[in-house]
């Protein structure tokens, strides 16, 4: 079979958007792991939520408030969505989370593991697995742009384009400014931090709202591309979290950049050998362990 | 900040067993267990015993090594895999592809475990669920695994080429199979006695040393990565050893068997019924079997309240059943 | 100190009703068990429609037979093959269940009939597509009602090929069904003389199409042919159009339900086989009026199956004068099957119940007059036409 250069560029397409996605996720996962010691299973619950709340938002308020034409916009969903989810997360980090900061870290995974089955089992009993679609697509992303090997769907170049952005936001925002210092400071040196009169629990309570917003967030610009179902998120979850092991826990724009590229990498493998493109990102993972354990950008420990 | 750090599987501090010769609880349970078909269904106690022989081989790992495997179920439903193509497409008998299931979970254990014991706590976590994802698709993706058919119509076969599994026998209106229960029994409790056996060894004595203080168990001059692997290698032939017992009672191996999900039933059998007691995962097998059983006419909910049993468990209850029992009799069960 | 199954067990111990064989009917009582979809993708076009079809029946049959009372139970087997299995094991050993019918999903209608056929209870497929059934893995308990692979993919792939619609590309789910679907309709495809470029296999229950949808447009196919069914054929549908895809693409198996669901904007001009569709005959319009009446959709073919093939059982076990299977096998072999679902159906040795399939094309939306006004009948397929014959099949139960 001979493989032609536009076949690998429209799959490469395709794997930069799923490649955003994977950055996305895996930048909460790692702000929040930075900062908490925390694995976050329940972040493809989140991620899953946040799709829900654009598709309840909008297929469903109006019902609910008996007003048949109010509808939550996929623009109002893209703020209205993280910001839910988030204020979930700070419940959980409140009432739960907190108290496990003491005992082993597995213990904060075991959690997370079933605030994601909860959370994926009460969908399930309201939607069907199969999933729903998301009507809300905005007029203006409708449609596909020529990109001279193949017609990609507008919105999917939007959501590449947001989740770079969003992405390089955080980054801006944890290397480059004040507050961003004190979350650092706070993950390496908690006692220190606090010696200079720093919140450091509100500190991490405010990790754990930004790290499940961009769940949120990534479920919002995920909802018109892939049908809404509650397991959208326990499938992406697994890869979310081999992407963290690759890039390791050591920068931000690890996490980013090594979402982005195995995102690509998936998509090509697609085009040369398609029953390989589900486990080329573990076998990747394999290899880096083998070779650098502590991931590609991580610190040694 | 920096409290001490409370390993997994701690809260129960653990003194050897000197009563190596009270082998009567042992005598007690296996009569016990001998009557049960013939009160209750035998299909679903066999595989609570497989189940239960999954957890504890689960917890050697977990209770006693402090390793939280997130994919045990790859070594489980790869065994199961194995021994139904054994079973059904080579002709093996039962002893033999349940030994070819076991062996294989075995080297797969040895080669997960020389990747995944180069990381530790829960980036081990990760790892391991991340190489069981490859098990999954590799038993999606293989010709003889059936795909999302999962491998169907494996064959009971007879014992030794002797003992025919599938023969029943009538007990009031009941037809009961107790060939295949007295196996399965007798599999499950020696699955049971070897990890009994293991734990109370000086292999077991210096596992419980790494997982209390890795570094001073390494500047005692164990080689504790070896001993780590070991235990893992171990513990994932005995969850084979489990997975294939469990293929030949259903009569199919499926993709649930490899899940992630079920990576996570275990370790909730485990943390439910008591990490680090002998047996808790075995209360803790039955518990989740029979809410299983229970809530299965309720579709998700199952899903939701397995989901507030960690919850629970994790917040509240981290000894679990048995755990907790213990701290309250003093002495370990 | 390792005594915990007894006193924990015995405390859940199953109340296990006994299964006398003395009187005409086991334990007194029919029992039929549809085990079915009820979350999952296929949800839709069986699920809880066919639980209340299966209502239906037993209540038009008058809610008793020979006397004794017909009771309905029915369990979601999640699309799992283990849990379908063990299900059904469950209600054989213990609850005394004499048929199990529905049965969505092949993996788990094979993993069903093999248990069947070890009990010694009928299992109906009518949700399970895969020609296997009747062919390596046939059963003399086993019956495969509504629709097979070779019938949908004979009457589809023969008239889109007559029409020169000769290269395809198949998208198949990747799956006892998918793969006998494709199977079945790439030999046609080939034996009519066109050929087959490629197929690319996708998992139950896929949300993202696109890099397999981009596969097939890169291949030059004229026809992308979806061996998949429920809500992956509509989720590739939907994404198909997302990428521009210009070629032409056929549902092997498509429900009445699933054009609903992508609306006739986007089916238009589809061409499909279907066993039932509500508006081809007065008898078919009374029966899918009547069910929406009940259940706010119109029937799919697996309704339709499910209601037919329970009268059908429950007529023979008034003829047989006993439930007891082998004697109730017998007498749905040799009675007819006259109702709206089929006219002269005829149940053959390997399973397979044979009748007329239907030829369908959806309508334009200008063309509809009504909410579920949505398909045309473009031919009606011969049951002995539209079924692999006898002759050619692969079950070991055909003498020859």
């Amino acid at each position: 079979m001979d493989i032609s250069l536009q076949a690998i560029l429209s799959q490469a397409m395709l794997g930069l958007n799923n490649g955003a996605f994977y950055a996305l996720l895996s930048l909460g996962l790692a702000v929040i792991f930075g900062m908490l010691n925390v694995v976050n299973f329940a972040h493809g619950a989140f991620y899953m939520l946040g799709a829900f709340v654009a598709l309840l938002g909008y297929d469903f308020l109006g019902k609910w408030l008996g007003d048949e034409g109010v509808r939550l916009s996929f623009w109002a969903a893209l703020l209205v969505s993280p910001l839910l989810v988030g204020l979930l997360g700070v419940l959980i980090e409140r009432l739960m989370l907190r108290r496990l900061y003491q005992v082993d870290h597995l213990y904060g995974l075991l959690l997370t593991f079933g605030l994601a089955l909860i959370l994926e089992g009460l969908f399930s009993n309201y939607f069907n697995v199969a999933g729903e679609p998301y009507n809300g697509k905005p007029a203006v992303l409708e449609g596909a742009v020529n990109l001279g090997f193949m017609f990609f769907p507008k919105y999917r170049l939007f959501s590449i384009v947001l989740s770079l952005a969003v992405c390089f936001a955080v980054w801006f925002l944890i290397e480059r400014t004040r507050l961003g210092s004190y979350l650092r400071a706070g993950t390496e040196n908690p006692d220190v931090t606090r010696a200079f009169g720093i919140d450091v629990p509100l500190l991490r309570t405010l990790t754990y709202f930004l790290g499940v917003a961009l769940a949120g967030l990534a479920g919002v610009v995920a909802a018109p591309i892939y049908s809404v179902s509650p397991k959208m998120g326990s499938d992406l979850i697994i890869i979310v979290f081999a992407v963290v092991v690759i890039g390791g826990m050591g920068s931000i724009m690890g996490a980013i950049l090594t979402g982005l590229a195995l995102g690509l990498l998936e998509g090509v493998v697609k085009v040369f050998y398609p029953p390989l493109a589900n486990t080329v990102i573990f076998i990747v993972m394999a290899l880096v362990l083998l070779w650098r354990p502590a991931g590609l950008f991580g610190k040694e420990a | 900040m920096e409290a001490r750090q409370l390993n997994v599987g701690e809260a129960i501090p653990f003194e050897p067993t000197r009563r190596r010769t009270a082998y009567w609880p042992w005598l007690a349970a296996l009569a016990a267990a001998a009557i049960i078909p013939f009160g209750i269904y035998p299909s679903f106690v066999m595989e609570l015993m497989c189940f239960a022989l999954f957890a504890c081989a689960f917890n050697l790992l977990l209770g006693f090594g402090g390793l939280l495997s997130f994919g045990h179920a790859c070594f489980f439903g790869s065994a199961a895999y194995l021994s139904g193509l054994a079973l059904r497409d080579w002709g093996w008998t039962p002893e033999l592809g349940i030994l070819f299931g076991t062996a294989g979970a075995t080297v797969l254990g040895l080669l997960v475990g020389m990747v995944a014991i180069r990381r530790q706590g829960i980036y081990f976590a990760m790892v391991t669920l991340a190489l069981a994802q490859i098990v999954y698709f590799a038993c999606l993706q293989l010709p003889f695994t059936g795909g999302e058919d999962g491998l169907q119509g494996i064959p009971r076969g007879h014992l030794l080429g002797l003992v025919d599994l599938s023969a029943t026998v009538a007990f009031g209106d009941r037809q009961l199979p107790l060939a295949l229960y007295y196996f399965v029994l007798a599999v499950s409790f020696g699955g049971y006695w070897l990890i009994w056996r293991t734990v109370n060894s000086p292999f077991g004595t210096v596992l419980k040393a790494i997982r209390e203080n890795e570094a001073r168990a390494l500047s005692l001059g164990y080689r504790v990565d070896r001993y780590k692997l070991a235990a893992f290698v171990l513990s994932a032939g005995l969850s084979g050893l489990a997975g294939a017992t469990k293929a030949l009672v259903v009569g199919l191996a499926s993709l649930s068997d490899v899940s992630w999900h079920m990576s996570g039933e275990v370790v909730l059998m485990t943390l439910l019924g008591g990490m680090g007691t002998l047996l808790g995962p075995v209360v803790g097998a039955v518990t989740v079997g029979v809410l299983h059983n229970e809530l299965a006419s309720l579709g998700s909910w199952v899903t939701v309240t397995i989901g507030c049993v960690f919850v629970v468990c994790v917040m509240a209850f981290r000894r679990g059943m048995v755990g907790e029992l213990a701290h309250w009799l003093k002495r370990t069960l | 100190m390792h005594a915990p199954f007894k006193p924990l067990l015995l405390s859940v111990a199953l109340a296990m009703p006994g299964v006398a064989w003395a009187g005409p009917v086991s334990g007194d009582v029919v029992k039929i068990g549809i085990l079915t979809d009820m979350s999952g993708v296929y949800a839709g076009l069986s699920g809880k429609g066919s639980v209340l079809a299966a209502q239906m029946a037993v209540a038009d049959f008058g809610g008793k037979v020979l006397g004794k009372p017909i009771e309905i139970i029915s369990a979601d087997h999640q699309n799992k093959p283990d849990i379908g299995a063990a299900k059904a094991r469950e209600w054989f050993d213990t609850q005394g269940v004499d048929m199990i019918n529905d049965l969505v999903n092949s993996g788990v209608g094979i993993a069903v009939q093999k248990i069947g056929a070890e009990k010694h209870r009928i299992t109906i497929n009518n949700g399970a597509g895969s020609i296997a059934l009747t062919n390596k893995e046939c059963s003399a308990y086993g019956v495969h009602y509504a629709y097979d692979t070779y019938a949908l993919a004979k009457g589809t792939a023969t008239a889109l090929v007559k029409q020169g619609a000769d290269s395809w590309f198949f998208l198949q789910a990747d799956y006892a069904f998918g793969q006998a679907l494709q199977g079945d309709a790439a030999k046609i495809v080939t034996s009519l003389g066109g050929k087959v470029t490629g197929t690319v296999k996708h998992p139950l229950a896929t949300t993202d199409f696109s890099s397999y949808l981009l596969q097939a447009q890169g291949s030059g196919a004229k026809v992308i042919g979806l061996a998949n069914a429920g809500g992956d054929f509509v989720n590739s549908v939907k994404q198909a159009k997302e990428f521009g895809l210009t070629q032409t693409l056929v549902g092997l198996l498509v429900f009445d339900s699933d054009v609903k669901a992508l609306g006739l904007a986007a089916a238009q001009g589809m061409t499909f086989t279907t066993a039932y569709s509500w508006d081809i005959n007065s008898d078919t319009r009374a029966f899918g009026n009547k069910f929406l009446a009940k259940a706010g959709s119109m029937p799919t073919m697996v309704h339709a199956g499910v209601y037919s093939s329970t009268m059908h059982y429950l007529n023979a076990i008034k003829a047989a004068g006993t439930d007891t299977p082998e004697a109730v096998m017998k007498k749905m072999r040799e009675l007819p099957i006259n109702d709206f679902f089929a006219k002269g159906g005829k149940l053959r040795e390997d399973g397979r119940m044979v009748h007329d399939m239907y030829l369908v094309q959806v309508k334009k939306p200008s063309e509809s007059r009504s909410v579920w006004d949505q398909l045309k009948l473009l031919a009606t397929i011969p049951g002995d036409m539209a079924f692999k014959p006898l002759s050619a099949s692969e079950c070991a139960l055909i003498k020859k």
